[in-house]
């Protein structure tokens, strides 16, 4: 069962070389047909994500949620997704009309193309990169530059003052973020995803790396411009921060990358310390989206109970706290290292 | 004025963000022009205005009794207290006394009505700190308070059913459960509200030290209310200059000496438990009688008379000036004071060089309502 995915892609290339076609061909065809399922996955994902979020929302608020399109509201999404696909979209007079049209094109094209390294099971990723993690995390830093073309081409204060707050906060926490994962790639000695998840096959590095789980986790929700780090929407401050001026489509572009981004990054997150495709009973490329869906889950939980946090405590945090935690742990793992291969000299 | 004139001939890199009149987290239409630098305020300059609707005006043409559903839309979140500021303060220059069972009525609408302008703060102060799911805790317990309001006057917000000595009718027979339900239920939700938004430390860094406001400033700026009692400075007019039968009832003064928004926060919820003590009272000691005393149909002022009566709102000091004319049942003139609109121009000062997120803090704190600062 774990090797299905696999096979098919084997069945594929072999039916295409049957036809005649060299190798080199054979596999292009193959790489489109996984980009496709990888859109298609991303957008899917997206779709029950938006919906699962209001739920939990609503379970957390003690409301109901959508619950009138189909069984408990689930198509809800889907007319939001018309909806939004059939409003006006409107582009004001004064906007710098290239940076304003294709920061959200460039949003959803990075959001996606992280997908392309993480492994679903073994020897099951689109690109297994061996500079995985480094492509990884350089693409998700990428995203500010998104938001900064966003803000500055809508000429407006609000999504300037958006823009401004996403900058800094995603370059502030991109060094702990980094820092923290230091610590998993010192014991690998691996950048390559599927080696990190290969070596978790006794010990998930949820156990190993408890400082950095937590330093990456904050991190990560501040990358990911959620919960209680949402600064640069903040739409009881900024309106709608960086987003001010977008309509319709576009808007939802950036809706949907977020989203996207916050599906990659619990899937590092499952793939880094909580043992990726390793588990028990069920097939390898079931348990990535379980673990992955289980990381959301607390992401939502930490969204809906906390308030906003302020933007030069936001910075202080990052500076006083976290760097000197994830500089910590690699002094820690690197001791760890140490240690271990004395005790397996003795 | 001065502030807005040398903020346009700048030409360094501060900036002029106009915070509403369409915004969030205004409460309502207010217009704020903040002056920027970076994220840090240099100076706010409050325009009001976007919702006067002339009531002071609209009482000249009006009798006295046709006047009070405008009152209600004054303060509109605090339901039963401005009509009962106007009902008392027509009552004071007609020499009208109401009836024993009338004056226990109009505690308990006025306490209900503090209270549920008091979770909305609360909650509304959540919401514009970005903690959705604390608001609507608030709003889910307010929500209690509205069913009740219904029950006694068909209406959940805008309650106009107190009249020039008395009330228009009796409270209904399920009112009283609900009631005693909803103060019996009161500390839990408080336990509650303390979990979600006191106990969060995000919050208490996020309010404390925020928008300090001195007892010297606040009385020098004529602000009133929770706000001045979480400056340090012991004034409740319930108590110092007892309106109604207030005087009959058992409570205390909560005060704070903070001054920052984390004090006004945590005034506002112990005066929650102090309401729910004068409610419990009231339902206690409430007489059987008439809710309404006898008076002509047309109220008529006796004589040339300038009147001024004031009473503790949720937001501060609400009072009514009423020049009456002799022989006539319209006021000469009508004044409010509307404690909003006094408590907002502190605001300016409370930001002067706090960071742009403050400024909604400070909003939320003074907690003003925007029908009532414009009238």
């Amino acid at each position: 069962m774990d090797l299905w995915f696999t096979n098919i892609a084997n069945y594929i290339v072999q039916f295409l070389m049957s036809w005649g076609l060299p190798y080199f061909w054979a596999d292009l065809i193959l790489l489109i047909i996984q980009w496709a399922c990888v859109l298609a996955i991303v957008v899917l994902d997206v779709i029950i994500l938006i919906w699962l979020e209001r739920k939990a929302a609503g379970f957390i608020q003690m409301r109901l949620g959508p619950n009138r399109l189909g069984p408990f509201g689930i198509f809800q999404t889907i007319a939001d997704a018309i909806k939004l696909m059939t409003k006006e979209d409107i582009i004001p007079n004064k906007v710098d009309k290239w940076i304003f049209l294709t920061a959200p094109l460039f949003m959803i094209f990075i959001s996606v193309m992280l997908y392309l390294v993480l492994p679903i099971g073994e020897d099951l990723a689109v690109v297994d990169l061996d500079v995985g993690l480094l492509y990884f995390l350089s693409l998700s830093s990428l995203t500010t530059i998104c938001v900064l073309m966003a803000g500055w081409g809508s000429n407006n204060k609000w999504s300037l003052m958006g823009a401004m707050r996403a900058v800094a906060q995603m370059i502030t926490y991109e060094v702990p973020l980094i820092l923290s994962l230091l610590g998993i790639v010192m014991i690998t000695g691996s950048l390559r995803l599927s080696d990190i998840v290969a070596a978790q096959s006794h010990v998930w590095f949820i156990i190993m790396q408890p400082l950095a789980l937590i330093c990456y986790f904050i991190a990560a929700t501040a990358e990911l411009n959620r919960g209680p780090f949402d600064m640069p929407e903040a739409e009881q401050e900024l309106t709608a921060g960086a987003y001010t001026e977008y309509t319709g489509m576009r808007w939802a572009l950036f809706f949907l990358a977020e989203y996207t981004n916050l599906v990659a990054v619990s899937a590092l997150f499952a793939c880094l310390f909580l043992g990726g495709w390793h588990g028990p009973f069920l097939p390898q490329w079931l348990w990535i989206p379980i673990k992955t869906y289980a990381v959301i889950c607390v992401f939502f939980w930490i969204k809906w109970t906390s308030p906003r946090i302020r933007m030069d405590h936001l910075m202080s945090f990052s500076w006083k706290v976290l760097i000197p935690l994830s500089l910590l742990n690699i002094v820690l793992t690197g001791f760890g290292i140490e240690i271990f291969a004395w005790v397996r000299g003795l | 004025m001065n502030a807005e004139k040398s903020a346009l001939q700048l030409q360094t890199d501060q900036y002029i963000v106009n915070v509403g009149p369409q915004h969030p987290s205004t409460h309502g239409g207010a217009h704020l022009q903040t002056v920027l630098d970076g994220e840090i305020i240099v100076d706010t300059v409050v325009k009001l205005g976007y919702v006067h609707r002339s009531v002071e005006k609209i009482a000249e043409s009006k009798t006295f009794t046709q006047f009070i559903p405008y009152t209600a839309r004054l303060d509109y979140l605090s339901g039963c207290l401005p009509p009962l500021a106007y009902t008392q303060a027509v009552e004071k220059l007609l020499n009208i006394s109401p009836t024993e069972r009338s004056e226990y009525i109009r505690v308990i609408m006025a306490e209900f009505s503090r209270i549920s302008s008091h979770l909305l703060c609360i909650g509304s102060l959540a919401l514009d700190l970005g903690a959705t799911t604390a608001c609507i805790y608030c709003v889910r317990d307010r929500e209690q308070i509205m069913d009740m309001f219904e029950m006694v006057g068909g209406q959940r917000l805008l309650l106009s059913f107190l009249r020039v000595g008395g009330v228009s009718h009796d409270l209904p027979e399920n009112f009283y459960p609900a009631a005693r339900r909803f103060i019996k239920e009161l500390p839990k939700m408080i336990d509650e509200y303390h979990a979600i938004i006191t106990g969060n430390e995000i919050l208490q860094k996020r309010l404390k030290g925020v928008g300090r406001l001195s007892a010297e400033d606040a009385l020098a700026y004529g602000v009133t209310g929770p706000n001045l009692r979480a400056s340090g400075f012991d004034y409740d007019i319930r108590r110092d200059d007892p309106y109604g039968i207030y005087d009959r009832f058992k409570f205390e003064v909560p005060i704070d000496s903070g001054g920052d928004a984390w004090a006004r926060y945590l005034v506002r919820v112990e005066e929650l438990i102090q309401s729910a003590r004068i409610i419990e009272q009231a339902l206690d000691s409430l007489p059987e009688g008439d809710i309404c005393a006898k008076t002509p149909r047309l109220l008529k002022a006796p004589e040339n008379q300038d009147i001024y009566h004031h009473i503790e709102s949720s937001k501060g000091e609400l009072g009514f000036y009423i020049v009456g004319a002799a022989g006539k049942d319209k006021p000469h003139r009508l004044h409010v004071r509307a404690p909003s609109f006094i408590n907002l121009q502190v605001l300016p000062m409370m930001c002067k060089g706090a960071k742009f997120q403050d400024l909604i803090t400070n909003i939320a704190t003074l907690d003003p309502v925007l029908g009532e600062a414009d009238r």
